[in-house]
């Protein structure tokens, strides 16, 4: 099966000699919802940027949907939509302007690409703004605004580097669905995103990037069930004074003074809770401590970063 | 592209350029016509009256050829550096390199939208002129393609400027230092034989001459240099900016790290 998105070997030193990309490989099935997650300067949008001849690439391979942007350039672009990082329209031309021109550019006729920007407007609730020039949108507003942009030409695939930054809560959950609804109609999807919970909510697919190298490309599932151990923080009705000894967890008082203990896989909480009431501590609420997936991220670049080697997955 | 889709994408960039500069007409279309309006006044009635016949022409007739091919030169060349640049500043660009529009089309559509609007200048410059003075058209092909062309060569200027610009003093250097006084210095108000030898040397280095002159001959059949001289050299100055402009463009230069 073609890959709508296949990157091979990619490299990028910018013009002031910084080496952005050290030979990224990644590639993205047609129908994915794929994240791409990395701490900031990681190069998660320098390849975005190669990929949508925002920006031009040492050395490697791209290919959109077997279209390689080096022979055939114009056919990838066909084929591919780009939400940026940073909004990049003009501030003064109104937003259906700015709709249909984006149209007009992939040589679809006025009629057509205005029936289109009334579709995406309408559907990322953007239509009573259409007359208004894009200054005047809200921060939200505008990154709905590249949204419908970047679908106006209806492309199979679409690229979206941190689509929800500066977007409040209840709108970031109307655009996960309205992605959702796009992928299972048969858009392939490719973000990037600091909050992890929308990586884990809605992705099937993850690849980590750091330092300009992947270091891990696999499924969501797979790299939560790596995740073995997990923290649950307990407040008990008490305060503690010290960690009380649980055999066979790891326990300590976090700044607060709630408990925090450490579960391994498969381990179950029962005996946690067990001996907690021999001891008469009672427990009022627990929680994970932090997002599973945030966790597993925030090891792996630690571990990056301590390591001189690459880690694994570099070599694949 | 299909051509089908190369000339919807041109015409997308043709309408895009013509609504910028009508919508921000007061700074676009007012104030040249402003402008020559006292050119016309002071030079024409209240100085020209008194210097006579310039060329064989009262001064009127004879500066006004000159003035309608300068509201031409500076607004073409306004209107697609300042537009380009703007576009570069706010990324907006990116619009453009995403999509599978061709380097060329993108330079053809922002040419025509400095032309559209330098000739739009040009064409209201000449209605108000006959309000001063009555012209009487010697060669109505050599005085269109003379002006067509200079905006189209003033246009691609205007676009190289943009690209090579990095701040917005770059797009007021051009403009000011060497456009202005190649315009002053281009046989806009007089004819060379007023100067010496020399100077009238020098005068034949400087390209805007040979275009005010050969609109001259269109409108006035007098001309300083030979008009056919002009229209070659107009089309070799265009053929070396399309060049560079599409060299520039193909390399992304500063609008692609
Ligand atoms: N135009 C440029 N010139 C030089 N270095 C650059 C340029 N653009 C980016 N870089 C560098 O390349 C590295 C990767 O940047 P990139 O923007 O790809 O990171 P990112 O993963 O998208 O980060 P963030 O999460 O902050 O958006 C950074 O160290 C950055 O400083
Ligand atoms: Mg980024």
């Amino acid at each position: 099966m073609t890959q709508a998105l296949d990157i091979r070997g990619l490299t990028k030193t910018y013009g002031d000699g910084f080496q952005a990309l050290k030979g990224i490989d990644l590639s993205v099935a047609e129908g994915d919802f794929f994240a791409l997650l990395g701490p900031n300067g990681a190069g998660k949008s320098t390849t975005l940027g190669i990929v949508s001849s925002l920006v031009n690439k040492s050395d490697g391979e791209v290919k959109v949907f077997g279209f390689d942007i080096d022979t055939n350039l114009s056919e990838a672009k066909m084929n591919l939509g780009v939400v940026p990082q940073e909004f990049n329209f003009n501030q003064f031309e109104k937003v259906f302007d700015i709709v249909t021109t984006q149209a007009g550019y992939y040589g679809i006729p006025l009629r057509r690409a205005s029936e289109s920007a009334e579709k995406y407007l309408k559907k990322l609730g953007l239509w009573d703004k259409r007359n208004s020039p894009a200054r005047m949108l809200s921060g939200g507003m505008k990154r709905r605004l590249m949204i419908a942009r970047a679908l106006v030409h209806e492309p199979r695939l679409l690229i979206l580097d941190e689509p929800t930054a500066g977007v409040d809560i209840e709108l970031r959950r109307s655009m996960w669905s309205f992605l959702e609804e796009m992928n299972r109609q048969g858009t392939t999807i490719i973000l990037t995103t600091h909050y992890l919970e929308e990586a884990e909510a809605l992705c099937r697919n993850i690849a980590i990037i750091d330092h300009g190298r992947i270091l891990k490309n696999t499924s969501k599932r797979d790299l939560l069930q790596e995740l073995s151990l997990e923290t649950f923080v307990l407040d008990t009705e008490v305060a503690l004074n010290s960690p009380p000894e649980l055999p066979g967890f790891v326990c300590r008082l976090d700044g607060e003074g709630a408990l925090e203990v450490d579960v391994e896989k498969g381990q179950g909480l029962n005996q946690v809770f067990v001996q907690l009431e021999d001891m008469g501590i009672k427990v009022v609420s627990m929680r994970t401590k932090a997002n599973r997936l945030e966790e597993l991220f925030i090891r792996m670049v630690e571990e990056n970063a301590s390591s001189a080697k690459p880690a694994e997955g570099v070599a694949e | 592209m299909t051509s089908r889709a190369i000339l919807t994408a041109y015409y997308t960039i043709v309408i895009r350029e013509i609504r910028r500069f009508t919508r921000i007409w007061a700074q676009t279309l007012l104030p040249p016509v402003v402008t020559m309006t006292l050119y016309f006044i002071i030079f024409g009635n209240l100085i020209g009256s008194r210097i006579g016949e310039m060329g064989g022409f009262d001064y009127m007739a004879f500066i006004v050829p000159g003035l309608i091919m300068m509201a031409v030169i500076t607004n073409s060349y306004a209107n697609v550096v300042s537009s380009f640049f703007s576009m570069k500043f706010q990324r907006s660009i990116e619009e453009l390199l995403v999509s599978p529009v061709p380097n060329w089309v993108i330079l053809a559509g922002y040419v025509s939208g400095g032309m559209a609007r330098g000739l739009s200048i040009g064409l209201l410059v000449t209605l108000l002129s006959l309000a001063f003075t009555n012209l009487s058209i010697h060669s109505l092909p050599m005085m269109i393609v003379t002006v067509v062309l200079t905006s189209a060569l003033f246009s691609l200027g205007g676009f190289i400027n943009a690209m090579l610009a990095t701040k917005f003093d770059d797009i007021s250097i051009v403009p000011t230092f060497v456009l202005t006084p190649l315009t002053y210095l281009g046989g806009v108000f007089y004819s060379i034989d007023l100067l010496p030898n020399f100077w009238q040397g020098v005068s034949l280095l400087n390209p805007i001459l040979y275009m005010v002159n050969g609109f001259r001959f269109g409108i006035l059949g007098v001309s300083d240099v030979n008009p056919y001289v002009s229209l070659g050299m107009i089309l070799v100055f265009i053929a070396g900016l399309v060049f560079v402009a599409l060299t520039m463009l193909a390399r992304g230069k500063g609008i692609r790290h």
